[in-house]
């Protein structure tokens, strides 16, 4: 099912929420919605799952106009942030509850069917009998899960899937949900602010702030051509160097790069750790090594440039680098926006 | 989180022996001469005369008249009010609306009010010189000094009672559930009746049990709107009134004693369904939300 | 990403004058809601509401109105009416003020400390709630009276309870007791213990730590407690009509002059009176709900 968001507005009390938002969702596709907390997504998360009414613009379901459908008849999965299961129904309860106040009549014996099936798919087979308080969050998350397809969905809905699990719950979670994704093709919307289970789960990343969609595209596009110094920054670790722009270079110390539609003057150098080096020559910006961090993928430097910026940037864990030390940081590639 | 707690404590606020021995001490006192000595002499004077003189009582047509006029009425304002309840407490915890804390507020006036204000208010209705009042002679309706009255002034006193039981936990458990029932497609009884209710019950329950103790034990309105005809509007605590001012003070308690017990049974029934969570909002409403 | 929560449970009271304000700002409000049962869930209790609360009110207003002002002035003014105020806000500010204390302590005691007969305590604290007032009134009118229990012992140090102003108090410490305990328990059980360790590890003595950290976090609801006990004492009718001596200008209360002037049939007296007992009541709710926003400043966002 594809889907087409118009336009969308929503506004709380006097807070706008959601400003002048349009968005095309393919079949099949599986989408994330990335921003920091107050940007909408879970707003428009839930205007796509009629959770919300819009207060302006449509939103389609294939060529059918949804925007006034309400949630009981618009034919989605939602997965809430903390799952809302009912507490006082066992999982396969929970699981078949959907099926059961359908308003297609289902045989118990079908039911119980998919139930079976549905835990089979999310590999809780055997814990159909616990009450949500008696299994992990892990596994709650798969119930919420499996209650979602339970009514074959058109559209599947995530508020922060993972949000509420631990790190290592998540990575595996992630993968799983990419795997059960392939499996059913569903149309997937999920909502999160982190910006590494976006780019790992996504086929398509669309990065939000203050109501807006501020840029969108594969996590390849967002990744290498981040538009904005805020898709920069929020996508991950970034270092800020003051520059000049002139003539269509930025210039910083005795380095340049290319600045190609960054209007003359002052600019900012954005720079990911794995962009910069470190030299005991130059040409590069003059800088003092201030800490060196070791950790177990290699070695994090710290160095303050001569204008008393911090850097932060990786060097090969048997590079001898030393705190106190002078000299040069490279460049291997850097954004430039105008300030 | 280790299993076996540390069995010495650093001392918190207040943790003084002498200071903690001396404020129990203190407490106990007071609650056995401020609640459980009235309680007490309660019986002691119920059965001053023996058991004869207290079953004569009991079994006399207008205690039994009283009885009965008490039950009827709680029979009646109980299920109006559990329902109002649970009306009010949907449409504030599951909607935004505008004057919503507005409402809140008037729905628990006649906490603030008292209930002879409450018993004069309703004369000023249903009364001859009230506004209603004319229209209901006319067709020969009698509402006030009749048990409809009595119904509609315990009615005022207890209305909130469901309700303020229920808002608090539901407003504490949010909409999720609810709103994840209806993504899966369910109506919206289904919805209150497999989700919200089964989370509710104890709650519900305890709301309906304080609500009937009250409406049972009501005195003040009830007293200004019965007309107090013996035999035929007096609800129990009015005629203990009676039977007291006509100096009959062991009948008094005898029939004092039946709504005494009404009270003892109410509090077990509070302490049992506190067991079971009602009465004080859950921390984490959803308990699916506790990691185990 | 979720709108603002209702706010603190007990004191869900507060009002928000802001609320009531029309919401500006939106250019097509389409305000739907997507849990259905509102216009029946509301409709039900806006109807309830209305005519089982407001109506009766509204006419009790509307009678004391017609009065005139100087009628009305005349009546609630009378010396006997002057006496009755008198008495119940006087008594009602003495038993608010030892049920403060009393109160205060027993919620301390239940929930802070583990002794034998702690759960029997906290049961029979809503014994007043429980027992109907009628009940107390005679109850607490056997035990006072100079041959009771309690009134013998006092009569001997020269203590007269029943049929004084001492005894009205009694009754409304009786009956508003559990508001104290019952709105400062939960607030005290979910006292983050991090707080007292904090001040525990900056130096602070018990006294200073009760004083200046745990008070001010009980305050809202203290005065919660406070006002609904208040509140209580002044419309309490049952239990201190035995055992106060219902004399005029001495042991006669408000409720019971309303009372009085309804048995002789002058509805009017009975009107503006109970007007101004409804009055105070709205009074002390706007108060408390005053009292409670400025005391939880603190916990507003933003």
């Amino acid at each position: 099912m594809k889907i087409r968001l118009e336009n969308v507005v929503k506004t709380f009390e006097t807070f706008r929420a959601v400003k002048d938002v349009s968005l095309d969702i393919e079949s099949g596709e599986l989408v994330a919605l990335l921003g920091p907390s107050g940007s909408g997504k879970t707003t428009i998360l839930r205007m796509v799952a009629g959770l919300e009414f819009a207060d302006g613009g449509h939103i389609y379901f294939g060529d059918q106009d949804a925007t006034d459908i309400p949630v009981r008849d618009r034919g989605v999965g939602f997965v809430f942030q903390h799952y809302a299961l009912f507490p006082h129904m066992t999982v396969a309860q929970n699981i078949a509850f959907g099926m059961k106040v359908s308003k297609v009549k289902r045989e118990k014996a079908a039911i119980d069917i998919r139930v079976t099936e549905l835990l089979r798919l999310v590999r809780l087979e055997g814990l159909g009998d616990r009450f949500p308080a008696q299994i992990s969050g892990g596994q709650r998350q798969r119930v919420a899960l499996a209650r979602a397809l339970a009514v074959d969905p058109k559209v599947l809905l995530l508020d922060e899937p993972f949000g509420a699990l631990d790190a290592n719950v998540r990575r595996d979670l992630r993968r799983w949900l990419r795997e059960i994704h392939s499996e059913l093709g569903i149309t997937t919307l999920f909502v999160t602010h982190d910006q590494e289970e976006a780019l790992d789960l996504a086929d398509r990343v669309v990065i939000l702030k203050d109501g807006q969609i501020i840029q969108q595209g594969t996590p390849e596009a967002v990744c290498r051509d981040p538009q904005s110094a805020f898709v920069m920054k929020f996508l991950g670790d970034a270092n800020v160097i003051a520059a000049d722009v002139r003539d269509g270079r930025a210039y910083a110390g005795d380095v340049s790069v290319e600045a190609t539609g960054v209007t003359d003057g002052k600019a900012e150098l954005y720079a990911r750790p794995s962009d910069l080096d470190w030299s005991a020559e130059g040409p590069g910006i003059a800088a003092t090594i201030s800490r060196v961090l070791d950790r177990a993928d290699g070695r994090r430097v710290l160095a303050t440039t001569g204008a008393g910026e911090a850097l932060e940037f990786d060097v090969e864990p048997e590079r001898v680098v030393k705190a106190g030390e002078a000299g040069f940081v490279t460049l291997r590639r850097a954004k430039v926006f105008a300030v | 989180m280790s299993a076996f707690p540390p069995r010495r404590k650093p001392p918190r606020v207040g943790d003084a022996p002498l200071f903690r021995r001396a404020l129990i001490g203190v407490v106990l006192l007071l609650v056995a001469l401020v609640i459980v000595a009235p309680l007490v002499i309660i019986g002691v004077e119920a059965f001053a005369k023996g058991w004869a003189v207290y079953r004569d009582t009991i079994v006399h047509p207008d205690t039994l008249h009283a009885v009965m006029l008490t039950v009827l009425a709680a029979l009646i304002a109980v299920p109006i009010n559990t329902a109002f309840g649970i009306a009010a407490a949907w449409a504030i915890t599951k909607f935004d609306f505008r004057l919503k804390r507005f409402l809140l507020v008037v729905i628990e006036i006649p906490f603030s009010v008292s209930p002879i204000v409450a018993g004069v208010a309703y004369l000023f209705v249903y009364g001859l010189q009230g506004i209603l009042g004319p229209l209901l002679d006319a067709y020969d309706i009698k509402i006030l000094f009749a048990i409809p009255g009595i119904i509609i002034a315990s009615m005022f006193v207890t209305a909130p009672f469901v309700a303020r039981e229920l808002i608090p936990l539901m407003q504490a458990q949010g909409r999720d559930l609810e709103e994840a029932a209806t993504s899966l497609g369910a109506s919206g009884f289904r919805t209150f009746l497999s989700v919200t209710l089964p989370n509710v019950k104890w709650a519900l329950l305890y709301g309906v049990i304080l609500c009937n103790a009250r409406v049972m034990g009501e005195f003040g309105a009830v007293s200004v709107v019965s007309g107090n005809i013996r035999g035929q509007t007096n609800t129990l605590p009015l005629h203990i009134e009676l039977l007291y001012h006509d100096y009959q003070t062991t009948g008094a308690f005898a029939a004092a004693s039946i709504l005494a017990l009404i009270a003892v049974f109410t509090i077990i029934a509070k302490v049992a369904l506190e067991r079971q969570g009602a009465g004080r909002v859950r921390k984490t409403a959803n308990p699916a939300e506790k990691t185990s | 990403m979720t709108k603002g929560g209702g706010g603190s449970v007990i004191l869900h009271r507060r009002i928000s004058f802001r609320r009531l304000l029309p919401i500006k700002g939106t250019d097509r409000v389409r305000r739907r809601n997507v849990l259905p049962g509102l216009p029946l869930s509301l409709g039900v209790t806006l109807f309830y509401v209305g005519l089982i609360v407001v109506l009766p009110l509204a006419a009790l207003v509307f009678k004391a109105a017609s009065l005139g002002p100087e009628d009305y002035w005349r009546i609630v003014s009378s010396p006997r009416a002057v006496a009755s105020y008198r008495v119940t806000v006087l008594s009602a500010l003495g038993a608010t003020v030892f049920n403060l204390f009393f109160g205060l302590s027993l919620a301390w005691v239940i929930t802070r400390y583990r002794f034998p007969g702690r759960r029997i305590v906290d049961a029979v604290v809503d014994l007043p709630f429980a027992l109907p007032t009628a009940v107390a009134g005679i109850a607490l009118t056997a035990l006072f009276a100079n041959n009771g229990w309690f009134g013998s012992v006092l009569e001997s140090y020269g203590i007269k309870v029943a049929y004084t102003p001492l005894g009205i108090m009694i009754a409304m410490c009786f009956t508003s007791l559990p508001f104290i305990v019952r709105t400062v328990q939960p607030v005290l059980e979910d006292l983050d213990p991090a707080l007292e360790e904090a001040a525990q590890s900056l130096g602070g003595s018990d006294w200073a730590i009760f004083t200046k950290v745990i008070l001010p976090l009980l305050a809202p609801a203290l005065l919660a407690g406070v006002s609904l006990s208040f509140a209580r004492c002044l419309g309490e009718f049952g239990a201190i009509i035995f055992i106060a001596g219902n004399l005029p200008m001495s042991t006669e209360i408000t409720a019971l002059l309303i009372f009085i002037r309804l048995e002789e049939y002058d509805y009017q007296a009975a009107a503006a009176i109970a007007s101004v007992l409804l009055l105070t009541a709205f009074l002390m709710l706007a108060v408390t709900n005053w009292l409670q926003a400025r005391a939880l400043r603190y916990t507003a966002r933003g």
